[in-house]
């Protein structure tokens, strides 16, 4: 699957704005780009494993929230660093 | 970039030689400034991680190179970066602070920031450890490439002391630990409306320390914590003497003592002594270096009237000295945070702090006058100055 990557995070993923994803749901996508890009799970999801505050997620361009989301091969998922403040 | 400020008299070559930095953490940023011992000349090597907020850079006086960073990005989540090249290049922690995973159906705690970063005991290579937002204690044996837990306090202190640090609207706040240099096992800690605590047995388990410290603001006569310490510090010559800025005056603890005194009450009524920072003169156990801030009324915690000043005690606070000269005369309202106010090892002793409004101002006469070294920075958190190899 498709997975479009912040700009935040590009220093994970060595500057790539879309990288090919894998898994059967959100929870299990994320492990599997923290196993090739190490520390990015932990900077959009915390220790209880809830997405952080600023941080959104879309799975073919519906907003998800939860973990357990269900993914298919091609679906396509995009992360959003939603920026606030000054 | 180079910024030039009058030098101090040269100390001869070797001590020319000797490398002082800066290490500034801003809410934008991070910033290094370099110099040799006559402080001169400042090389600017930054910024570093433009756009996150770095709350603390510590330079690991073990080794003089070693480099730590408490980083967050502001829509992703707290971190730890280092360097093993005085910042040239930065690695992130392979596993940053963070509590543990609560069971099923219960809160549990998320790290918001690591607000301050401590060198471990000179004996213990590569240990260090980290307080955060909410209150946390976490250590690394590794030179902060994987953090842990210090169960003794995340666990068995902070159950008895969360319904007094959780009343905090903007979150609790960890940001003071001080390592007895006798003693690896004997550590003290500061939380902002949690009070200062004591362990003997290298962070298992707590006693509160906070007798004699005013707490106004709560119910309790006489509590055994709760209350508000802003910083704490311990001189490492004399180790049984502490010293503390509290929301609630300027302090000082000379072990076995149990009873703070409140040495504050001889600045100044019209100054009073409130503030954030706290700075030590490396050598000499009795002088101490604050910045006033008004704390009255509304609390608009800048310089009192519109005239910054530091002021000096040479006596452990039985006697303050205003310490002005160079610094804007009127019409300038500072605000300098807890962390943002330091000195290096240098004869004289360098006094650094850095404003919210993005000022380096710095002495390098102990206080006796006062310069600029830098301006239009993003708002400064804190200000550290060391002694690189």
């Amino acid at each position: 699957m498709r997975v479009r990557i912040p700009s935040p995070l590009y220093s994970y993923t060595g500057g790539q704005a879309e990288v090919l994803g894998a898994g059967a749901s959100l929870g299990e996508l994320l492990r599997i780009l923290d196993a090739r890009y190490p520390g990015l799970r932990f900077r959009v999801i915390d220790e209880q494993d809830q997405v952080r505050t600023h941080i959104r997620f879309f799975v073919n361009g519906e907003p998800v929230r939860s973990l357990g989301q269900p993914l298919s091969a091609d679906d396509e998922v995009i992360i959003v660093a939603a920026l606030s403040g000054g | 970039m180079q910024v030039e400020i009058s030098p101090n008299p040269a100390k001869g070559d070797s001590a020319r030689s000797q490398r002082v930095v800066l290490l500034v953490g801003t809410r934008k940023g991070a910033f290094i400034y370099e110099s040799d011992a006559s402080r001169g000349q400042w090389r600017l090597n930054g910024p570093h991680f433009l756009g996150s907020e770095i709350n603390h850079v510590v330079l690991d006086p073990r080794d003089g190179e070693t480099l730590l960073m408490a980083a967050k990005a502001g829509h992703l989540g707290p971190t730890v970066f280092h360097s093993a090249d005085g910042g040239n290049t930065w690695k992130e922690a392979e596993r940053p602070p963070a509590f543990r995973k609560a069971p099923e159906g219960e809160t549990g705690r998320v790290v918001d920031h690591v607000f301050c970063l401590g060198c471990g005991h000179a004996s213990q290579s590569g240990q260090w450890y980290a307080g955060t937002s909410p209150a946390g204690l976490f250590r690394s044996r590794d030179a902060g490439r994987t953090w842990e837990e210090v169960g003794g306090f995340n666990d068995n202190l902070y159950s008895k002391i969360q319904h007094r640090v959780e009343s905090v609207p903007d979150g609790s706040i960890l940001h003071s630990i001080v390592i007895d240099p006798r003693d690896a096992a004997h550590l003290y800690v500061g939380l902002s409306t949690g009070g200062v605590f004591e362990s003997t047995d290298g962070g298992e388990s707590w006693r509160a320390l906070n007798r004699g410290v005013e707490a106004y603001f709560l119910p309790e006569k006489e509590p055994e914590f709760g209350h508000d310490p802003h910083l704490i510090a311990l001189h490492p010559l004399r180790p049984d003497r502490l010293y503390q800025q509290n929301h609630c005056g300027v302090y000082r603890l000379d072990r076995p003592d149990e009873v703070w005194q409140r040495i504050g009450l001889a600045m100044p009524k019209e100054i009073g002594d409130i503030g954030f920072p706290l700075v030590l003169h490396p050598r000499d156990p009795d002088t101490v270096w604050i910045l006033p801030m008004d704390g009255t009324e509304a609390w608009p915690r800048v310089s009192p009237g519109g005239r910054p000043a530091v002021y000096r005690s040479r006596d452990g606070g039985v006697s303050w000295e205003r310490q002005d000269k160079g610094l804007p005369p009127e019409q300038a309202w500072l605000t300098v945070k807890r962390q943002a106010f330091g000195a290096d090892e240098g004869e004289p002793v360098g006094l650094y702090f850095g404003t919210t409004s993005g000022e380096i101002w710095t002495s390098l006469d102990e206080g006796g006058s006062w310069r600029q070294l830098a301006c239009h920075l993003p708002e400064i958190y804190s200000v550290v100055g060391a002694k690189g190899r």
